[in-house]
């Protein structure tokens, strides 16, 4: 075996430029896939990042029904109490929540006194929300980052309205809402922060206290919207996604059942998400398809060109399984060699990549997120045996039609 | 099927009938009987009968040289005594084995066991040097430990003269230098029967009469037998026997001393 490798390496090395420009080609194609990988998934890691940390949380809780009609923000979908009580019990439950953020969303009116508007109204418990959206306050353009800027009595607005109607962090405004009773009342609130709009679903609400909410929409007692929630690992999403779903959505029956979404099926940018894996994929049988072709090129050239020396050692008694095999390991080597190239270039670029950081901004000034393109080992290693893999399919033919030349009609040819 | 029998054989080499690799025979023992070999060619549809009716016996250690014009059928006949190619009809035992019944792989492990090639433009492996090239036929072909083919190599390097070349490849030594290299590799088996088709031919005179005296040499030493197929009246000379083809027939026979 030593043997073989060392003849087929010295076949190899005997077209220099030939054996370097197809590695060079191999790895070329394997650092396009890993770079690739690494940058969709931390541009992926990133946006959904942004999208759950901002507004949406891992995991949302409704009542059944409700976010087939969310655009409409209806206020006869809420959860009553009782259930309620079965939400808080069963997160309890699951050691994987990080946090549950409970929220009353509402259309209201919105009035600086000189100006009126329609806003869009999240009332939440400023402890909770700020645990489930850590990334709320990066969105806080002016004015106070924390918690306390949803006390009650205080709102966050939109940085969109307040730029438009020229308000003022401290400036005093009026939220006025007409509750499922049809009943109209209203609240004088003090702007206690801009918060800038963020991409996704929600992403340009203005905050208020939940009670404050209570109050505006004359709710005899504690219902809600939604219950938002962040899970301690993000990998965990589809499992406790399901496990919930198991236990909330089966019982009560009609009108009271509950629903429980991830993020992915709220967002729209799950099926970007989707996207980018299959720019992966295709990324991928565009490597197959390199390999392939530069391998089998070069290894029917090889058989092509070294006709006689084939005939030689056929006649010299080389068994036609021993003559397989060196050129089946001459045009593996070719593929560990492309891969090994690529596997140590792509890592340097990614690593690079980590060094001079590159950053990508959506919509907002204030929420930049610096790339940091990661490879796992899985990766590498799925991407390496494919090449090699391919390198050997590659060498097959042109290996089995070596092993099955006749020495006499071999050494013939000139 | 055919996987498996591979598989089934891997690793041990289909058993060459008699003394694999183990010396040329005794004096005067039958290396090749021949029996009415014929060749038939069939070429665009026009049929070549390049033997017609050959029937030979060789003795070990014979130093034996088939002449005869161009197209006559000498490469034919090394080819069938070769293993390298079947006869159209007759019967052929090499070394007691009928080799006329031996499939390509079996073909491969006798000639690979039992017998020697020589060629007319050397063969050497390109990328091997010299003393890789002697060793190919141990290594790849008869899986010899590494102790055992250092000391044959250079033994054979040094019969032939090539000992100090032995870190060269093919590229850097001149015809001469090669044809010494090959016969090195021809015999560093043992084989019993070496044979040579024009091994002259691509060398001047000068150095074809060293080539020549070598395989001598090795033949008197070792007792293979040599077969030739030639022109070169240098060979002629020193063969102890000579055969004529015409035509595709033995048209005659001569028997030389020294
Ligand atoms: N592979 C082949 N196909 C067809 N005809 C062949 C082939 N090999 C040899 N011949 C023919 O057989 C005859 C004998 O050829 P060959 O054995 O090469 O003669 P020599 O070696 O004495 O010159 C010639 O007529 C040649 O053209
Ligand atoms: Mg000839």
């Amino acid at each position: 075996m030593v043997n073989v490798v060392k003849i087929a390496v010295r076949n190899l090395l005997r077209y220099t430029r030939r054996s370097l420009l197809t590695v060079s080609l191999i790895a070329f194609g394997v650092v396009f896939v890993l770079v690739f990988v690494a940058m969709a998934g931390s541009f992926k890691e990133a946006i959904v990042g942004s999208i759950t940390d901002n507004y949406l949380g891992h995991l949302q809780i409704h009542r059944r029904g409700y976010v087939a009609s969310i655009e409409s923000l209806p206020l006869n979908l809420n959860i009553e109490p009782a259930k309620l009580a079965e939400i808080q019990q069963a997160l309890r439950e699951v050691p994987e929540v990080a946090g549950a953020s409970e929220r009353i969303k509402f259309n209201a009116m919105f009035s600086t006194f000189v100006e009126t508007t329609g806003l869009r109204v999240t009332a939440v418990y400023p402890d909770q929300e700020f645990a489930v959206c850590p990334k709320l306050p990066t969105r806080v353009a002016q004015g106070d980052r924390t918690p306390a800027a949803l006390a009650r009595g205080k709102i966050l607005v939109p940085e969109l309205l307040a730029r438009g109607m020229g308000i003022k962090v401290g400036a005093t405004v009026v939220v006025v809402a007409t509750n499922k009773d049809g009943s109209v009342n209203g609240k004088t609130l003090l702007v206690s922060g801009i918060i800038e709009s963020a991409t996704g679903p929600g992403g340009r609400d203005g905050y208020i206290h939940f009670e404050d909410a209570m109050e505006i929409l004359r709710m005899p007692g504690k219902e809600i919207t939604e219950v938002a929630i962040r899970l301690r690992d993000f990998g965990q999403i589809e499992r406790v996604g399901r496990a919930l779903r198991e236990r909330l959505e089966g019982g009560g029956g009609g009108q009271a059942a509950l629903e429980v979404h991830t993020w992915a099926q709220l967002s729209p940018f799950s099926t970007v998400a989707r996207l980018i894996d299959m720019m992966a994929l295709f990324m991928k049988v565009m490597l197959i398809a390199i390999v392939l072709i530069s391998v089998l090129n070069v290894m029917i050239m090889a058989v092509y060109e070294r006709v006689r020396e084939i005939g030689t050692i056929a006649a010299i008694g080389t068994l036609p399984s021993r003559i397989l095999s060196l050129f089946l390991v001459e045009g593996v080597l070719l593929g560990v060699a492309g891969a090994a190239a690529g596997v140590l270039a792509g890592a340097a670029i990614i690593l690079a990549l980590n060094v001079w950081k590159v950053s990508v901004r959506f919509g907002g000034s204030l929420q930049l997120f610096v790339l940091s393109p990661r490879i796992d080992l899985f990766e590498v290693l799925v991407a390496s045996l494919m090449v090699i893999v391919v390198s050997v399919v590659a060498s097959v033919q042109p290996a089995v039609r070596a092993s099955r030349m006749e020495p006499i009609d071999a050494l013939r040819h000139v | 099927m055919k996987l498996l029998g591979v598989l089934r054989t891997k690793g041990q080499r289909p058993a060459p009938p008699q003394g694999a690799g183990g010396g040329a025979k005794a004096q005067g023992a039958t290396v090749v009987r021949a029996t009415d070999l014929t060749k038939t060619y069939a070429a665009d549809g026009v049929e070549v009968r390049a033997l017609r009716g050959v029937s030979v016996d060789v003795e070990a250690g014979s130093f034996i040289a088939f002449i005869g014009p161009s197209g006559s059928g000498k490469t034919t006949l090394l080819n069938l005594l070769g293993c390298l190619d079947k006869p159209s009809s007759g019967g052929l035992e090499v070394s007691g084995t009928d080799v006329t019944r031996l499939d390509r792989r079996q073909a491969a492990a006798f000639r690979g066991a039992q017998i020697g090639f020589v060629f007319q433009s050397f063969n050497l492996i390109p990328v091997l040097t010299a003393l890789e090239n002697v060793e190919y036929p141990l290594v790849m072909v008869q899986d010899r430990p590494a102790s055992e083919r250092r000391t044959r190599v250079l033994e054979l390097l040094e019969a032939v003269g090539m000992a100090d070349q032995r870190d060269k490849r093919p590229e850097q030594l001149s015809g001469g230098q090669k044809q010494r290299v090959a016969i090195a590799r021809a015999l560093v088996t043992r084989p019993e029967l070496v044979l040579a088709d024009e091994p002259t031919a691509n060398l001047d005179r000068e150095t074809a009469y060293t080539i020549i005296a070598l395989m001598k040499k090795m033949r008197d030493e070792v007792g293979t037998t040599f077969l030739f197929a030639t022109h070169d009246t240098r060979i002629i000379g020193a063969a102890e026997l000579v055969y004529t083809l015409e035509d595709g027939q033995l048209t005659g026979r001569q028997e030389r001393r020294g």
